[in-house]
């Protein structure tokens, strides 16, 4: 590591630190841990319902806190699916496996210990990942030109579509019906009005905050509502919280893959938290020496996949800092943050910004010490929070979200489009149809419009700008676009993706 | 030919009619231009016309893979929370934070499966309080709070 990432993560840390960004950070990760106990909401629409108040606040305050709610609730996602069986956070779905069943073991303390401390030496490792990996890739972005970074939203879509489960043709169909939204608004070329309507609020597009609220926040209560009101009640003693000898000898090196594991694939477009525990808990069972032992109380499989759902929780904020192309549906929400603070996402504002970008990384390892450090004396207090009735909660929540929506503009339309899209919403879930790939689609197209104008401008209309050799960069993209699209779809292949999403039952993004 | 998988079937349709949409729209309505210089039609005809050619794939798989049928809508949940939603910012400028708040609560409750009087009010009451001190004192939010007639 040379002394530029040492130095400038002093930078970052004399950011981090000061009272005010401590104070965000602590509200981010005690919000995060909160709906990340609480299943029903998650990241997605909590992020989204603070978005508009983030308006009044500094940049890197802003980002400091909206980040903490991210990883943070990796971590209260963990906190109910041992002790409930029920993953509070997509995420942790797998951690249900095998930490539930250490939890009737009445083994709840040494399972807890070891989530808060794998996501904590993750998270850490994480962070330096961002720190070393983060200026090069930049570097490199910022000779890209209008062909390179058309064709690698190309593959940011197209590796977004191929992890989302379900159908790989309705996902890209729900790619290209977000691009086309996204179009919505004034044509930036021509300054001519596009499926406005004449309504004038359209002029400026659908805001990105409600069409997000829409999708998951109120279509997911609507959903949840027609499932009744059943919560477990906790019963079971955490006990003591200290692992044994034997279990430190079996974690220890699981959280190393984990980590390994879950900070490459949060770098992927389309990867992230979610992704990372699925492949963690998979690549735990294949090395075990007793596989047979995994669903039975395996502390490998609370170890691996927790440390990597916090691993990618946090490398996944590499390609939208440095890119400016979110890889995920929270990315695509940081994105609208820096947004509405006037910032251009993209390989720039590691330069002109240092102090976000550094603030907001150092912020990542303050939270993560805060979060293992509070978390463990109070899972008691989570614990209570789950015996709330979701008849109370969702009119909560649902005041909070038309709260943040009408604040916005000060302007009822805002609301209402939020209602009509979370009924769509509610139609895409019937229809098996995913929103996250539409709303990565959404974010992504006029950027996209743009750069293909512009890269068809260069060439003098020549389609095949993307893929000549000239712009070999661009033309990898492309060439790993086309493949990830041949593999997935195989049937062989499409068969094992299946497979690996069987367990979730219903996402709460 | 049969329908095997409804599913699929409704979502090829909605994918076929939003694209072609866009298509029809677009092309009647904003100038194409060149594939140098792409007027404002030119990227919603290309995107529309994928989300078409997209959804007649959707739809051929429908006839072919057998798949689970459309579940049942819940209407009144689905009714209620969105018009609850509505309501709420309709009602904003006449009846003020105190008035949309009560009205969110009280039409979303009873959306769900119990609704108790006394329990709704008290939720409703809560959060009122709860909104007023952290978005209209903490925040400064620019919201009237009681209903305009009292003023």
């Amino acid at each position: 590591m040379d002394a530029g990432v040492l130095s400038n993560l002093w930078i970052g840390f004399g950011v981090a630190v000061t009272p005010i960004n401590l104070l965000y950070c602590l509200i981010g990760v005690m919000l995060g841990t909160l709906i990340g106990v609480l299943p029903g909401i998650g990241p997605v629409a909590t992020i989204a319902m603070l978005l508009p108040i983030t308006f009044n606040l500094n940049p890197v305050s802003a980002l400091i806190m909206l980040a903490g709610i991210y990883y943070g609730s990796q971590y209260g996602g963990s906190t109910t699916a041992i002790l409930v069986n029920i993953p509070g956070e997509a995420a942790s779905v797998v951690t249900c496996l095998d930490g539930y069943q250490m939890a009737r073991q009445g083994r709840a303390g040494p399972a807890l210990a070891t989530a808060a401390v794998a996501s904590f030496f993750a998270g850490s490792v994480a962070t330096l990942v961002i720190a070393v990996a983060a200026p090069p890739l930049a570097e490199v972005a910022l000779k890209f030109g209008p062909s390179e970074y058309f064709s690698l939203m190309v593959f940011g879509l197209v590796a977004a579509t191929v992890l989302a489960h379900g159908s790989l043709t309705k996902a890209i169909a729900m790619v290209v019906f977000g691009l086309l939204l996204g179009i919505i608004g004034t044509d930036v070329n021509s300054g001519v009005l596009r499926f406005t309507f004449d309504i004038p609020e359209l002029s400026d597009g659908i805001g990105f905050v409600v069409v997000a609220m829409g999708m998951f926040g109120t279509a997911e209560i609507i959903a949840n509502l027609e499932q009744g009101d059943k919560r477990e009640v906790f019963t079971a003693k955490v006990g003591s919280l200290m692992p044994t000898r034997e279990d430190v000898k079996r974690a220890w090196p699981a959280v190393m893959r984990g980590t390994a594991l879950g900070s490459f694939l949060g770098i992927l477009p389309g990867g992230g938290a979610l992704l990372a525990s699925f492949g963690a808990y998979t690549l735990e069972k294949k090395v075990s020496n007793h596989p047979e032992q995994f669903g039975k109380g395996a502390i490998e499989g609370v170890a691996g996949p927790e440390s990597a759902n916090n691993a990618g929780a946090q490398t996944s904020f590499i390609p939208m800092l440095t890119l400016g192309i979110p890889g995920n549906a929270v990315m695509a929400l940081m994105i609208g943050a820096l947004m509405i603070q006037g910032i251009a996402p993209g390989p720039q504002v590691m330069n002109e910004k240092p102090e976000l970008f550094w603030g907001l990384i150092a912020s990542m390892w303050v939270g993560n010490l805060l979060l293992v450090v509070l978390n463990l004396p109070l899972i008691g207090m989570w614990i209570k929070l789950l015996s709330v009735p979701y008849r109370y909660l969702y009119p909560s929540i649902l005041t909070f979200m038309a709260i943040g929506v009408f604040s916005l503009s000060n302007n009822p339309w805002d609301v209402l489009i939020m209602a009509i899209f979370g009924v769509l919403g509610y139609i895409c879930v019937k229809l098996e149809c995913e929103p996250a790939p539409m709303i990565l689609g959404f974010i992504l197209g006029p950027l996209m419009e743009e750069n293909m104008r512009r890269a068809m401008l260069l060439s003098r209309g020549d389609p095949f700008v993307f893929i000549s050799p000239a712009k070999p960069i661009s033309l990898g993209f492309i060439i790993a676009s086309v493949i990830l699209l041949v593999i997935v779809a195989l049937p062989a292949l499409r068969k094992k993706r299946e497979e690996v999403f069987v367990a979730e039952e219903t996402p709460k993004i | 030919m049969r329908i095997k998988s409804p599913k699929d079937f409704w979502a090829g349709l909605m994918f076929i009619g939003v694209g072609a949409f866009f298509v029809a729209w677009a092309a009647t309505h904003y100038q194409l231009g060149t594939a140098v210089r792409m007027g404002p039609a030119y990227f919603p005809i290309l995107l529309g016309g994928l989300l078409v050619f997209l959804g007649v794939l959707i739809l051929l798989e429908s006839f072919a893979m057998t798949g689970p049928p459309v579940p049942r809508f819940s209407f009144r949940p689905l009714i209620l929370i969105s018009l609850a939603c509505v309501v709420y910012g309709y009602v904003m400028k006449p009846l003020g934070l105190v008035g949309a708040t009560a009205a969110i609560v009280i039409i979303s409750a009873y959306g769900g499966h119990e609704f108790k009087w006394k329990e709704v009010i008290i939720l409703a009451i809560v959060l009122i309080v709860f909104s007023v001190l952290v978005f209209v004192k903490g925040l400064s939010l620019p919201f009237p709070l009681w209903p305009a007639a009292f003023d």
